[in-house]
């Protein structure tokens, strides 16, 4: 058994609350300057010329990209020979994401109560996903989410004889529907099988997924590559002022499901879809 | 990249007019801040028949919630969020004489009649710029509702504030012109 203290999982927490805020991903700038080329509209370039240079800007200054610093996810993967020492998992994570906004000048975004909407004023709770798995690391991934992608995603119970067609028009209506809402170009997670709440941790999970990287299950990818050319022939293009870059990628996760359903969650990502990683690892206890 | 209008506040009619669908425009001087829990607060004042923060006629609305300003910043961060959920109060607005919302992403058609009714723009700011936008912000002061935080109502003074018309005057609709032209389904 292995052991690590709550305050490196603070500390780690806190930064890449920070980090993730103000950095962008080289893949999604990769895909930014993809999207400069194939655009042909002067205002779809123009929007992409600004989104590469707002990076470098939220990059070169440290400040964040965007000030929807979103809702901090989580997906935690807990080795199960790692003992956590000094205070539970659950409070340092929290206590994390308190120090990464106040300290990071990220936006407060979370209200306590969805009702009442009073503002907690530090942005936690976070929404965590725990794993259990073999050894002793402790992997953290931190994905703030943004409000104006997040509340144009969907779910729906489809039919098993819906089929797989069934399944890609409900994509590509969703996708459809929001627009220039969710700051297009965007990342469309979809999630299908599994339960209902299966289904759409799935959408949200493969968001994490590096733009340009496919399922590695061919039949899958091919169906990814398809739903990206449907979803960019609806013409919604950057912020929705019209282009062939409505998404960056498409990505889907699937899983096992009951005979009597077909579960089909999308989660989009906006532009500035953030996630930062880190691997923590366990110390002997005499060390 | 496309050719660029100046305009400064106040938007007048005679302003606003000049403006059609698809403009790529600078903006310059005095803006307000509001989104969600400012207009509420606003429409309930006006139900009331209570003064609103500022005098609405000939201004213009900047649906922002920033983020904290670092030392030596005027404002954090402030890109423009979702103007859908202030469907429901931008109409009450309009009528008492507001003529520019900037914001992003489609408005609900009793907001575009109000447009055509009482003569307003719907400007787009780049959605998630909001690194690149918090440098056209010469200053900026909380005038109201303070409570609200980073959705307090703030005056804002811009210098070369990137827009674009995505709503005129005439109700002339970008998000529908633009999709249109590249759709291919």
């Amino acid at each position: 058994m292995k052991e690590i203290l709550v305050e490196e999982i603070i500390s780690a927490v806190e930064n890449l609350c920070v980090e993730a805020n103000y950095n962008l991903g080289s893949d999604i700038m990769a895909g930014f300057h993809q999207a400069l080329k194939d655009e042909r509209s002067l205002l779809a370039q123009e929007v992409l010329a600004r989104l590469i240079e707002n990076a470098e800007i939220a990059h070169e200054e440290r400040v964040p990209m965007c000030q929807d610093t979103g809702m901090a996810v989580l997906f935690v993967s807990i080795g199960q020979d790692l003992h956590v020492v000094g205070g539970g998992l659950t409070e340092a994570i929290n206590e994390g994401v308190r120090r990464g906004y106040d300290k990071g000048y990220l936006r407060k975004s979370v209200v306590k109560d969805p009702f009442e909407r009073v503002n907690t004023g530090d942005n936690t709770p976070a929404v965590i996903h725990y794993d259990i798995v073999p050894g002793d690391a402790l992997h953290l991934v931190v994905a703030p989410k943004g409000f104006g992608s997040e509340n144009m995603g969907g779910l729906k119970m489809c039919k098993p004889s819906e089929g797989l067609e069934g399944a890609m028009q409900f994509v590509v209506d969703t996708v459809d529907q929001a627009g220039g809402n969710p700051c297009p170009p965007i990342i469309v997670g979809v999630g299908v099988g599994g339960t209902m709440e299966k289904a759409t941790f799935l959408a949200k999970k493969s968001l994490l997924r590096e733009v340009g990287k496919h399922n590695p299950e061919v039949r899958l990818a091919k169906i990814e590559e398809e739903l990206l050319d449907r979803v960019n022939r609806l013409g919604i293009g950057p912020q929705g002022f019209g282009g062939v870059t409505t998404a960056l990628a498409v990505n889907l996760e699937v899983y096992p499901t009951h005979i009597a359903g077909m579960p089909v969650a999308v989660n989009i990502g906006c532009h500035a879809t953030r996630h930062k990683e880190i691997t923590l690892r366990g110390r002997d206890k005499n060390e | 990249m496309s050719e660029i209008i100046r305009i400064e506040t106040p938007l007048t009619q005679e302003k606003l007019k000049g403006l059609k669908v698809g403009d790529n425009v600078l903006i310059d001087g005095v803006i307000y801040t509001g989104r969600d829990a400012a207009h509420k607060k606003m429409v309930e004042a006006l139900d009331r028949g209570e003064d609103l923060p500022f005098v609405m006629k000939d201004q213009i609305i900047y649906f922002v919630g920033p983020t904290p300003a670092k030392e030596g910043q005027v404002i954090g961060s402030a890109g423009p969020t979702t103007s859908g959920r202030m469907d429901a109060y931008s109409p009450k607005l309009i009528a008492r004489g507001l003529t520019g919302m900037i914001g992003k992403g489609l408005r609900s058609p009793d907001v575009i009649e109000a447009m055509k009714k009482h003569g307003a723009i719907y400007f787009g700011a780049i959605g998630g710029a909001g690194a690149l936008i918090a440098k056209r912000i010469v200053s900026a002061e909380v005038i109201a509702y303070p409570e609200l935080g980073p959705e307090a109502v703030r005056r804002l003074v811009v210098k070369d504030f990137p827009a674009i018309v995505i709503i005129d005057h005439e109700g002339k609709n970008l998000y529908e012109i633009g999709k249109a032209q590249y759709r291919r389904v």
